[in-house]
């Protein structure tokens, strides 16, 4: 027993209901740990008294440290921090802290809601007067509502501010009147590719045959309804994970990623000319286009520099061009045979 | 100026007046943004402007268009948070007034960078008055405190009488009359009641 509790001018006498004022949540003890009194915030938080011999053993259950679940062993804890929960509230984690009286005159075990505050006054509806005014815990639940709105304030901010930013940035990269990519958008997709040697990809650049006398004699209405039909051609042709872009007048890539087989590249080229060709109805009229493409493939590069294949590219679609339009051909390295295969 | 504040003042117009109103009032004050952000910080001197522009839409007072805003904050039932946090202030109004000084520490514990008064409290037990002195950083809201406070007294149940006059340009004087505390039957206040 501690020495300055058995001097006699330092003893005070309180009343039950004092104890409830100070410790709202205690238990009072006798030696065999039969319970004498339950403080009002404590009556609460457990729930109905089972029956009159019970021991504070059979409210609380010590967690830590061990050795407190004797009364023995829990008034020989005197003064540690315990953590326990009630028989009636397992998930309730609680902290405790326990007092032996002198002259076998068994224990005070003083309790608070430690991090379980929220919890315990949500479950079990507790009021501002179930807490001793010296009691922080109205502090902490003020606190944990005023930061939970405060951060859902900054979090509202935070998405609406990544809504505009993903806007931004897709209206920077994509091309107003098809939607497609832009150059911009192609130059950074390049880049990227260009720098995974494991992934091959191959460029496929596609001109309009006769765009401008179209917009000439059609007006610039026609001419846009005809570029956004193409733009719809070009991402039928490829995967989500290819890149289609318009360029800039009637200019148009596609990027195709993770192979670059000619006879692939060949394929969707094929697909291009043929869907294109299609006649198409503009106010009434049917207009006919074609297309001349030309590509070439990340594997001729040692080191695809995405500037050189791009002129490449646009090499071979100029081979088209001159062998009669609607067609296809793929760029090939100098060598000693033909540069360009058709 | 915080965020929030302006955003009050915003929600206040648009909630009561519609959003005709606040557009007016935002042109007359010069903002060029649409909307206060609640987290951002802005110039003091554009919620001066927005408080002139709605004082001279509305033909009312500054001091009076400001209560109504304090009022608003306190029982708009959109954002129910304000009052519950206020009422954590006491378990009736009297206590709730006694530690009202504690109150600016509290808004700072929550939100770092608002702008609150430097507040004291005297009490005159004699006459069951008390005596509020707020001292501003930026601009003299105390209208605003004021009819929030009468909001939170109503939300309570006691009986009031309270005033408010300029002590200055940054400070005031806010005399509650506490005549009963207990004077209606109060709106419930639960610990646990809020919003998850």
């Amino acid at each position: 027993m501690n020495q300055h509790l058995s001097q006699p001018q330092d003893m005070v006498a309180l009343p039950g209901a004092a104890l409830d004022a100070l410790m709202p949540m205690h238990i009072r003890f006798d030696q065999n740990g039969r319970v004498l009194r339950v403080g009002p915030t404590l009556k609460k938080l457990h729930g109905a008294v089972q029956n009159d011999s019970d021991t504070v053993l059979d409210y609380v259950v010590l967690r830590r440290p061990s050795g407190g679940d004797t009364v023995g062993g829990l008034l020989a804890l005197e003064g540690q921090r315990l953590s326990l929960h009630l028989r009636s509230r397992p998930g309730l984690a609680l902290r405790g802290q326990c007092l032996a009286l002198p002259n076998g005159g068994g224990g005070i075990l003083n309790i608070s809601l430690g991090l379980s505050f929220a919890e315990a006054v949500e479950e079990c509806g507790l009021t501002l007067s179930d807490f001793s005014h010296c009691d922080q815990t109205v502090d902490l639940l003020y606190l944990s509502e005023a930061v939970r709105s405060v951060s859902e304030a900054s979090r509202n901010l935070t998405d609406r501010l990544v809504a505009s930013e993903t806007a931004a940035r897709a209206r920077a990269a994509s091309d107003e009147l098809t939607g497609l990519a832009n150059r911009r958008a192609l130059t950074a997709f390049l880049d990227r590719l260009s720098q995974r040697f494991d992934q091959p990809f191959g460029i496929i650049q596609i001109d309009l045959d006769h765009f401008k006398e179209i917009n000439d004699e059609m007006g610039h209405a026609a001419g846009d309804a005809v570029l956004q039909h193409v733009a719809k051609i070009l991402l039928a042709a490829v995967r989500d994970e290819d890149m289609a872009v318009r360029m800039g007048g009637d200019e148009f890539a596609l990027v195709i990623r993770g192979t670059d087989e000619p006879a692939m590249l060949h394929a969707i080229a094929e697909r291009i000319l043929s869907d294109v060709k299609l006649p198409l109805e503009i106010e009434g009229q049917f207009v006919e286009i074609g297309a001349s493409i030309g590509s070439t493939r990340s594997s001729f590069y040692a080191k695809p520099d995405p500037s050189q294949m791009l002129r490449d590219a646009d090499e071979a679609l100029y081979a088209s061009k001159r062998s009669g339009r609607g067609q296809h051909c793929i760029f090939r390295m100098p060598g000693p045979d033909d540069r360009i295969i058709p | 100026m915080h965020g929030l504040v302006n955003r009050a003042f915003q929600g206040f117009l648009v909630d009561t007046y519609g959003t005709g109103v606040w557009g007016s009032i935002r042109r007359d004050a010069g903002l060029e943004f649409e909307d206060f952000e609640a987290m951002m910080r802005y110039n003091p001197a554009l919620t001066e402007r927005v408080i002139f522009a709605a004082s001279r839409r509305l033909d009312k007072p500054p001091a009076a268009f400001m209560e109504d805003v304090g009022t608003w904050v306190a029982t708009n039932p959109k954002q129910p948070g304000i009052r519950r946090l206020l009422r954590f202030g006491g378990t009736d109004f009297r206590e709730f007034l006694f530690s009202i000084d504690e109150l600016p520490g509290r808004a700072k514990m929550a939100i770092p960078y608002l702008e609150v008064p430097d507040l004291t409290l005297n009490h005159n037990s004699a006459h069951n008055r008390i005596e509020l002195n707020l001292i501003w950083p930026k601009v003299n809201l105390s209208a605003v405190v004021l009819g929030t406070l009468r909001a939170i007294a109503d939300d309570y149940g006691a009986l009031v009488l309270m005033e408010a006059q300029e002590t200055g340009p940054l400070s005031s004087l806010i005399e509650v009359e506490l005549l009963d505390n207990c004077f209606a039957e109060g709106n419930s206040f639960s610990l646990g009641g809020g919003v998850t």
